[in-house]
């Protein structure tokens, strides 16, 4: 029974046309033959936490104990090292020193790019021929991917502007207009408004997309230097994004000083 | 577009709390939308709703359900100037307050084409209809904003907060300016990106059930079908923070988007909350196509409003004790 099982799963796969069999390993398509991004997505890896390989340490708030601590990460950067000028590394390290007064993430300030990708929150692709939405939970940051290039980025943002095109089937994003204020992860890394990262997303079977990221600022880094995760799809049923409008969480941090009454800790 | 580059680039958080209401829709009979390649009618593009049709009727336009075409220009005319006129005084307070003008504003310069003169289009008065208990509670709270204006951040307009823009709603009223929406279309789902703050509304369309009545968003919790060409979405899950003219969290909104010509979404909408209001409610608002882009609004990010408020009303307190 189970040999002719086997032998009929053998046979049934071995008369699939080729295309067929190709189009199974790399995932699902759109209608316009695309690779099929449409979905809710998320990281499994402590990137945010820092990029470069790092052991767990004790966070920097005393009362969170363990809920605050940093988990360990391998390290998402190609060549374990990001490629600071010497001076940019003296300012990393007085970013990661003084984080809780400087980590945009603190102040729930938009993510920029890539850091949007590797939060700890799911992100959705709503995916069309013309844009490629993308709609991070957190912060409700969005991003727009035009696949018909615009032009120069009118202006600098958080977010960027994202032109994309296909390389294959590797869907491939070039990142241009950022401001300076957003960084890469809790560990002070940053880059100046002359930031350019290349994105490229690529489908490894229905549920998992290989990311990859250029980044290149020569105001920042001595060369361009590449940061690259696995990203996977939410499989919980009826999985949908909520919201994580943090505005309102940061607001006592923010404001609490110019209350009438102080608040209650 | 020099002046909507200039308006996103300004970032801060608009120190508004007025509303800028807006307008209604033609429907042309027989208009055929073309079809997404998964069979959806086609909705998407950049689309705009300002307006300069208020959501309620004026008083002064008591039983005037539509204008005259001689007096819906009139009516644009005036706004236009009402709009645009210097309302700076002399004190700084006022001057700050009044330093906003049509350079600020992008309210539209139009009535909706259907010249009604007010957006809501029932009950036919195009007034709110409050129940007894809605008006006490808006009254009590009118009360508390007068004595408590400043007190600390949840006193402030959730727009002045950063946290939720009218053009967001749910419903999507038009704003003092941005009253842009993009709408993208994949299968099983309607997203619609409001330039004002980033909110994205992604809407299902599998008929999946909603969120745990415990969960409570800003925007509540969406779910579509197409009826037909229109795509109607009933929104739930809605916080009590949210206050849409007084609405308790357990206010149910039914949103209809229709695209009744090439350049025009129509987009009617239905309130429900009997905790508030004595009846449903009902206005219709019309979309014009917009060639965008959308931008970047970093609302938060460039929040000076918050401190500045609050910061003004403790400085006021100290010079008066």
């Amino acid at each position: 029974m189970i040999a002719a099982a086997s032998v009929a799963a053998m046979l049934s796969v071995t008369t699939l046309p080729a295309v067929a069999q190709a189009t199974i390993s790399r995932g699902p398509r759109t209608a316009d033959g695309k690779p099929n991004l449409n979905g809710i997505w998320q990281v499994l890896t402590e990137a945010n936490w820092d990029l470069q390989g790092h052991a767990a340490a004790a966070g920097p708030m005393v009362p969170l104990g363990a809920i605050g601590a940093m988990p360990p990460g391998q390290g998402v950067v190609e060549g374990e090292e990001i490629p600071y000028k010497s001076e940019a590394l003296v300012t990393k390290k007085a970013n990661f020193a003084d984080r809780l007064k400087l980590d945009p993430e603190v102040k729930c300030y938009l993510p920029g790019v890539p850091r949007a990708t590797y939060m700890p929150f799911p992100f959705q692709i709503v995916q069309t021929p013309k844009f490629i939405l993308i709609s991070y939970e957190y912060a409700n940051a969005a991003r727009t991917i035009y696949m018909e290039d615009p032009g120069p980025a009118p202006v600098d943002s958080w977010m960027g502007q994202s032109v994309g095109h296909w390389e294959g089937d590797t869907l491939v994003v070039d990142a241009t207009g950022f401001n300076d204020q957003s960084w890469f992860d809790r560990a002070g890394d940053f880059h100046s408004d002359a930031l350019h990262v290349v994105e490229r997303y690529t489908l490894h079977g229905p549920d998992m997309l290989m990311y990859e990221a250029t980044i290149e600022d020569k105001n920042v880094f001595t060369r361009p230097w590449k940061i690259s995760m696995p990203i996977y799809r939410r499989q919980e049923k009826n999985v949908q994004l909520m919201e994580f409008k943090c505005v309102e969480f940061v607001e006592e941090l923010m404001y609490g000083q110019y209350r009438k009454k102080p608040a209650k800790q | 577009m020099a002046k909507r580059l200039w308006m996103a680039t300004v970032a801060g958080a608009a120190c508004l709390s007025v509303l800028g209401w807006a307008a209604p829709p033609p429907k042309p009979a027989g208009y055929v939308p073309p079809r997404t390649a998964d069979g959806q009618p086609d909705i998407q593009g950049v689309w705009n709703n300002a307006t300069i049709t208020p959501l309620e009727r004026p008083a002064d336009l008591a039983g005037k359900a539509v204008f005259t075409p001689a007096e819906a220009a009139a009516y644009e005319k005036q706004a236009a100037e009402s709009n645009n006129r210097d309302r700076r005084g002399k004190d700084g307070a006022t001057d700050v307050a009044g330093a906003y003008n049509q350079a600020w504003f992008d309210r539209g310069t139009k009535v909706v084409p259907t010249l009604r003169t007010s957006l809501i289009v029932d009950p036919p008065d195009g007034k709110i209809p409050y129940s007894a208990g809605g008006q006490k509670r808006l009254d009590a709270a009118a009360e508390y904003a007068r004595l408590h204006p400043a007190d600390g951040p949840e006193d402030l307009a959730l727009a002045d907060r950063c946290i939720l823009w009218y053009t967001a709603g749910p419903p999507m009223l038009p704003g003092p300016y941005n009253s842009n929406y993009q709408i993208l279309q994949a299968p099983g789902y309607v997203a619609i990106l409001v330039e004002m703050i980033h909110d994205v509304r992604i809407i299902p369309l599998d008929r999946r059930p909603h969120l745990p009545g415990s969960v409570r968003q800003w925007l509540g919790d969406s779910r579509g079908h197409w009826e037909g060409n229109t795509l109607v979405v009933e929104t739930t899950n809605f916080t009590g923070k949210s206050r849409f003219h007084g609405a308790t969290e357990n206010m149910r909104l039914i949103e209809r988007f229709t695209r009744t010509d090439a350049n025009t979404l129509t987009y009617d909408f239905t309130v429900e909350d009997p905790a508030t209001f004595s009846k449903p409610w009902s206005a219709s608002i019309p979309m014009t196509k917009s060639s965008g882009p959308i931008y970047e609004y970093a609302c938060h990010e460039g929040n000076y409003a918050v401190p500045g408020i609050l910061g003004g009303a403790r400085a006021q307190e100290a010079a008066t004790k």
